[in-house]
């Protein structure tokens, strides 16, 4: 194995149809129109010497040592910003050529550290490849002012900054411009005072600095560079992989030595993400070797015991017999599970399949169940599938992004730097939010239209939307007759057009202005491509899968579908949302969506499984809990999920998991919920199993281990050796085998294999024979329902039954940062803690001082079902009214005070609306002291259980 | 009345809420009874019969036509 660096082509590629011929060193060659003389001569392996270029970026022609000489023209000029065009010859190597590169080298060399030999760098420098290539032997110059001793900014946790190896190129400045789009760096000074500087010559941690790791990848020198490679050395072998993650599913290079991740970088190749990553996914991989991972089996008789450790068998064999005995007592349904959206396809398909053919009922569920099922539900009624329309590269042809309930700088991090690349272009922004999120304004982006909306009126607006849409005769009638169901697009039309919906009227409800719905839908209704993104602000409400559809009638009116640049695209919080839904995680789907009670799928299943299978639908998590606490549901079988601190009305939660008989969890660390486990089954890493994740865009992309499983097992076969010791049998050798019965068993992954996804690099379904290679853009000819038509169907807005009263007036609403994900098990155990070391509470300025409320005040949050305490943050990023709070540390208790209510039709919690007070407070609340003093004695319970083991 | 029955009861109402959008009530009712049997469980559909004969005051008007055709 080798690193396998990708070539660098020096300048983006060109994305013109239009071809140019030239000869490069006497070589004839075709390249797009626009494309550099630079790539065009590595296209045909002429290597240019180089230094400020690099094809992630776009051309800056300021190292002047890429210099050439065309036939005919004058002077040496620089092939990276000079294009080539149709007859053009080139020459790159001559005397001349050779003499000018030599003296730039010169300057450059004269003012850099000549510790080659113990630079972190050494093998991977373009500086010092540069100085080979153009021969450098000697620099005669004796500065008497150098760099040299310029100091060091260690402030970023990941990588170091040394000035003193700059030669100021610029690529990382222009990297965060271009790449990431947050304009932190600047070259500051000019002439020999230039330097880079974050900020305003600030530390990179002081500075707006995200810490992508896009500047590091672009450093052509040791300046930026990762403290693993300083501290251990540059890797030996590198691995393709894909991030465990938010629901971008960047492709990364680990790079190796033996079993040791040195770092992660961005696969230039990677279709989801192209070369680019964020904080988590380049740097925050620590927490796979950190030192609360559990890598022995555990059982105990109840959860006032001590763990006891005990070899795999004993385990399998305890749980085995734990859930065969609550069944004899209780019943073939009183037990379950949940699959895992952060494991992979293989394993959630597993798991599934498991409950349904082993346990012998559909008792299984998922935490999309807590994030997008709303999405899953509505997509699938109005579109004919449950998923997103588009890949995250149409974005680049959208005339204006609608971005609703969702925060994507933050959640989906690298798919928010693309978003803003094109906003930068000409794009226009409509933000649906009611937080202030950063994609309002930032640097050169500002939202044409913010409709900063009450939390929980969702419907209401998209009624607004839509009702300016067909009263302003702005419907695209030749799409919907052509591509729609007809009947129910009148009746829609009537809904939406009685004048309750217009925005003069909602304004009342949605506190949005009705002149910015109508300018926004008129915006929305008018361009040539309009694309629709959202997230859990959308989805997580009593009428999450209401918004969905609303949205999905709002993109077939407009004829926003089925083409570049447009369509509807939820944006999933966990790497395998997508992929654990597809999987037949939900309690009445089987994989590919098809309900468990259909003839021929019920049919096909059972004759493949070789096992009698329900035909009625399972509980949902949320039943589950509530059937826990009736005495008919006793037994749980939970994978990689973490539902005692990610569940709304946690007190509930915890009271059900207390009443189970036999909770199994199989994690990599002593979770929240394995705190209330009888057995505990260690889990597997992403980087310690092969698999396969899906992503938002339905990009199933490969999962490879880079080091062996610590606990011995991957996640699949700890399936598959508890299957087959409840009797049911399972014999998968590897993850492709599990892989290739999935797309034998679903229409939308026939064409589907590892053998596949390795030639391709990753594959979006629907992948068969229509569509061999995967499908980029859905409903491109005809939607995915039975009749081919897209279904309109009416939305009727209904107030939140949580409402704000005098004693609860405020609105908490939650989300999540940039620095951590989700329950935080991943990233609290990491050095991004750094930016984000607990949970804060956003409060208006006039709330807070309503309530003599200041910034880092402790502040009471008291809901109508709990209480808990955080410090608070006094900021207008929040509006009058709403206060918000991120849920990535479990002592904060975020979902103490969430409630149980929860969507229509798929029961996803209601955690963005919440109505609670805040006040002054001088202590943790009754629910936090309790928390602490169980967490403390399950840490000992623990504690005792490895010590007795060792 | 037990808090299972209680969330029975509102999720049978919150159903019925997006359905009752539909002016032909018997189409409604269709959706509500469809949606109820295609995702609840047996056991919750039971006890939601259950819970309309001996009661059924806390369910809306659609809800009750819906449920009383559950099987």
């Amino acid at each position: 194995m080798s690193i396998n660096k990708e070539q660098d082509f020096g300048t983006p590629a060109s994305q013109s149809s239009k071809l140019v011929n030239l000869e490069i060193d006497g070589f004839k060659v075709t390249v797009p129109e626009g494309t550099s003389i630079m790539r065009a001569a590595a296209s045909i392996g002429i290597d240019i010497p180089k230094l400020c270029a690099t094809d992630s970026i776009e051309p800056f022609g300021s190292c002047r040592l890429c210099v050439v000489q065309i036939e005919g023209g004058r002077g040496m000029p620089a092939s990276c910003t000079t294009p080539a065009a149709e007859g053009l010859k080139v020459v790159t190597q001559n005397q001349k050529l050779a003499d000018v590169r030599r003296g730039v080298m010169e300057l450059y060399i004269s003012d850099h550290p000549l510790d080659c030999l113990t630079c972190s760098s050494n093998g991977d420098c373009e500086l010092q490849d540069m100085a080979g290539a153009v021969g450098l032997r000697e620099v005669r110059y004796n500065p008497v002012e150098t760099h040299l001793h310029a100091v060091k900014d260690e402030s970023n946790p990941y990588f170091s900054f040394d000035p003193s190896k700059c030669i100021v190129c610029s690529r990382c400045v222009r990297a965060c411009e271009e790449t990431q789009g947050t304009f932190a760096l600047t070259i500051d000074g000019r002439g020999f005072d230039s330097k880079v500087s974050p900020g305003q010559n600030e530390t990179f941690m002081d500075s707006e600095c995200v810490s992508c790791g896009a500047c590091v990848q672009a450093c052509p020198t040791a300046t930026l560079m990762e403290k693993s490679v300083i501290d251990h050395g540059q890797p030996e072998h590198g691995i393709i992989t894909t991030c465990a993650y938010c629901g971008v599913g960047c492709s990364f290079r680990a790079e190796m030595k033996g079993e040791q991740v040195i770092r992660m970088v961005p696969n230039k190749d990677g279709k989801a993400n192209h070369g680019h990553s964020c904080v988590k996914g380049r740097f925050a991989f620590g927490y796979a070797t950190h030192k609360d991972r559990i890598a022995k089996p555990m059982i105990r008789a109840s959860i006032k015991d001590a763990w006891q450790e005990v070899s795999w068998e004993e385990a399998i064999n305890h749980a085995a017999s734990e859930l065969k005995r609550i069944q004899a007592k209780y019943g073939k349904d009183a037990i379950g599970g949940i699959t895992s959206s952060r494991c992979t396809n293989e394993e959630a398909y597993l798991v599934q399949k498991l409950i349904r053919a082993g346990f012998g009922n559909n008792n299984v569920d998922t935490c999309a169940r807590v994030c997008h099922s709303p999405t899953g539900y509505g997509l699938k009624q109005t579109f004919g599938e449950s998923s997103g329309t588009q890949n995250f590269d149409s974005v680049m042809q959208a005339d204006v992004i609608v971005v609703m309930g969702v925060n994507p700088t933050d959640g989906h991090p690298v798919f928010g730097s693309m978003m803003k690349k094109r906003l930068r272009q000409d794009a226009k922004l409509i933000v649906i939010d009611p937080r202030n999120i950063d994609l309002v304004k930032t640097p050169h982006v500002q939202a044409d239209y913010h409709l900063k909306l009450r939390p929980g009126t969702n419907v209401a607006v998209v009624n607004a939307l839509a009702h300016v849409i067909v009263t302003e005769n702005l419907v695209d009638e030749d799409f919907v007759n052509a591509r729609c169901d007809v009947v129910s697009f009148n009746k829609w039309r009537a809904f939406v057009s009685d004048v309750r919906h217009s925005p003069e009227n909602t304004e009342a409800i949605t506190g949005v202005p009705a002149a910015d719905i109508r300018a926004a839908a008129r915006l929305y209704g008018t361009v040539k491509n309009g694309a629709f993104h959202y997230g859990l602000g959308v989805t997580e409400h009593s009428q999450g899968s209401t918004t969905v559809i609303g949205i999905a009638n709002l993109a077939m009116a407009t004829g926003n579908l089925g083409r570049d640049g447009v369509g509807v695209n939820p944006l999933r919080g966990q790497n395998n949302v997508q992929g654990s839904c597809d999987m037949g995680s939900f309690p009445h789907e089987l994989p590919g969506y098809r309900h468990v009670s259909d003839p021929e799928t019920h049919a096909l299943f059972e004759s493949a499984w070789q096992a009698p299978l329900s035909t009625e639908p399972g509980l949902r998590i949320p039943n589950m809990f509530d059937a826990a606490l009736d005495g008919t549901y006793m037994g749980m079988y939970i994978e990689g999920e973490d539902i005692a601190q990610s569940d709304p009305d946690i007190t509930h939660v915890h009271a059900a998991l207390r009443a189970m008989e036999c909770v199994i969890v199989q994690d990599i660390f002593l979770n929240e919920t394995a705190k209330f486990a009888h057995v505990f089954l260690p889990g597997a890493s992403f980087l310690e199993k092969d698999g396969t994740f899906t992503n938002a865009e339905r990009r199933i992309s490969p999962v490879r281990k880079v080091m062996r499983p610590l606990a011995g097992y991957a996640d699949w076969e700890v399936t598959q050796l508890l299957s087959n010791a409840l009797g049911y049998p399972m014999n998968y050798s590897h993850p492709s085998e599990i892989m290739d019965e999935i797309a034998r068993l679903t229409p939308s992954f026939n064409g589907v294999s590892y053998d596949k996804i390795t030639e391709l690099g990753s594959i979006q379904w629907p992948c068969n024979d229509e569509t061999p290679e995967g499908t980029p853009i859905m409903h491109s000819n005809e939607f995915m329902r039975d009749n081919g038509k897209g279904l309109f169907m009416l939305t009727e807005y209904v107030a939140t039954r949580e409402k704000v009263t005098q004693k609860f007036p405020l609105i908490l609403t939650t989300g999540r940062i940039l620095s951590q994900y989700n329950v935080g098990a991943q990233t609290r155990r990491t050095e991004n803690n750094a930016w984000h070391s607990e949970d804060i509470l956003e409060i208006h300025p006039h709330d807070a001082e309503d309530r003599g409320v200041t910034s880092n005040d402790w502040v009471g949050i008291k809901s109508r079902v709990g209480e808990t305490v955080l410090r608070a943050l006094v900021t207008d990023r929040v509006q009058p009214g709403v206060v918000y709070t991120t849920f990535h540390f479990p002592e904060s208790g975020a979902n103490v005070i969430t409630t149980d209510n929860s969507d229509w039709a798929t029961n996803c919690p209601e955690y963005k609306v919440t109505a609670v007070q805040i006040t002054k407070v001088l202590q943790p609340s009754e629910w936090q002291k309790e928390y602490q003093a169980f967490s403390e004695l399950q840490l000992d319970l623990l504690e005792q259980g490895i010590s007795n083991g060792s | 009345m037990s808090n299972k029955i209680e969330t029975l009861i509102r999720m049978a109402n919150d159903i019925s809420d997006f359905f009752n959008a539909e002016p032909d009530k018997e189409i409604a009712a269709k959706g509500v009874i469809n949606h109820i049997t295609r995702s609840w469980d047996p056991r919750m559909r039971s006890d939601i019969i259950a819970y309309l004969h001996e009661d059924g005051s806390e369910l809306s008007d659609l809800a009750k036509n819906a449920v009383s055709q559950l099987n």
